[in-house]
């Protein structure tokens, strides 16, 4: 049976589509087939296979590993791969538009490129201290330090706590939830050296205490993850740090 | 780092507030018990170092947290930045302290 003769018979939903550039753009109807299961991700392919082949989305995964696929639906930022329809459908109908505080490429493409910089800003890399030849260091998964650590570890760089920030929107310089968390999680780590040069990006004055603790990437994370505690644990470090120096 | 020591500065002076409205409050509600009257009011505090110390303290604490605050919601809101941003906030810090501490002044010094 094609999927065609298959979703005949089906109710459909009324989604309305963002169409256009960072210039300029509208929202466009389609009617989707409603399916059992369906995720908002299988409305936009079904969108760009069935109904205008010219539109334009980022995808990879499908199983909420990747963080490509992110989008607002009905005005919130969610992973639309892990998205079901049902969860989020209001009166049969769907928005679905690119992720908020990003530059439109083209329809639902978003340029993450100022979101990967500034997890570079805030010195988002890990800096071992010993060689490739060295012993592997020990790690209690117990310890407190590294719990803090892999609290803050599982972020998949989706942005959508970016997208969420309203800080990010106010302030275009802001390094954001997610480079911040990032930090964070390095920060903890016992085997990273570059603590004090990241304490020192951080603390800058794009940087964590900008946040206003709203919360909102805490409450649209997919993966639960609670980017303010991070930024919280960011201040209190960066302060200590600051009143130890002025004691040295 | 000026943002860094901002923060700090807002969150110095609010733990300085904090006791202070306490006590305010706790002013309040004693010295309205006989009614309001001016001649108690000045007969508690003219003279008074502790009531002068403790409310020029609470003037300036007010002064910086309030600057700080009134700053953060014209750099984010309004987009100000650089000399409009800074003159603006340093003028209404030193509007407060005078506001302030004149008021305090008239009440203790006089």
């Amino acid at each position: 049976m094609s999927s065609q003769a298959a979703t005949s018979s089906t109710a459909t939903i009324a989604v309305s589509v963002w169409r256009g550039d960072a210039r300029q753009g509208s929202f466009q109807r389609f009617q989707v087939p409603q399916q059992p299961s369906q995720t908002i991700l299988d409305v936009v392919t079904w969108i760009q296979r069935h109904a205008d082949t010219s539109l334009s989305y980022r995808f990879a995964c499908r199983v909420g590993m990747c963080g490509s696929c992110a989008m607002m639906v009905n005005g919130i930022p969610r992973w639309t791969c892990r998205t079901h329809v049902n969860k989020v459908l209001r009166d049969n109908q769907l928005t679905i538009e690119p992720l908020r505080n990003m530059p439109i490429i083209k329809d639902l493409a978003c340029d993450m490129s100022e979101f990967f910089d500034k997890w570079n800003q805030a010195r988002g890399q890990f800096e071992g201290s010993t060689r490739r030849d060295q012993p592997v260091a020990a790690l209690s998964p117990n310890s407190p330090q590294r719990r803090v650590a892999d609290a803050a570890t599982e972020c998949i760089n989706c942005g959508i706590c970016y997208a969420s920030c309203d800080v990010v929107s106010w302030n275009r310089d802001y390094l954001g939830p997610a480079a911040l968390n990032r930090a964070w999680s390095l920060q903890n780590d016992e085997r990273d050296c570059g603590g004090e040069q990241r304490l020192q990006a951080v603390a800058g004055d794009a940087g964590c205490h900008q946040c206003h603790a709203q919360q909102g990437c805490a409450t649209y994370c997919p993966n639960e993850l609670n980017p303010t505690a991070s930024i919280a644990g960011l201040k209190r470090m960066v302060s200590q740090a600051w009143f130890n120096k002025r004691d040295a | 780092m000026l943002e860094m020591r901002l923060y700090l500065a807002q969150r110095i002076s609010a733990a300085i507030l904090a006791p202070l409205v306490l006590m305010h409050l706790g002013l309040m509600i004693y010295a309205i018990q006989g009614g309001l009257d001016a001649g108690e009011i000045l007969g508690r505090t003219r003279g008074s170092l502790f009531w002068g110390s403790s409310y020029a303290l609470f003037v300036v604490a007010v002064a910086v947290h309030a600057t700080i605050g009134l700053r953060n919601i014209l750099r984010e809101w309004l987009q100000w930045r650089g000399p409009l941003l800074n003159g603006f906030s340093w003028l209404c810090l030193a509007g407060l302290l005078f506001a302030g501490l004149r008021a305090v002044a008239a009440v203790v010094l006089t």
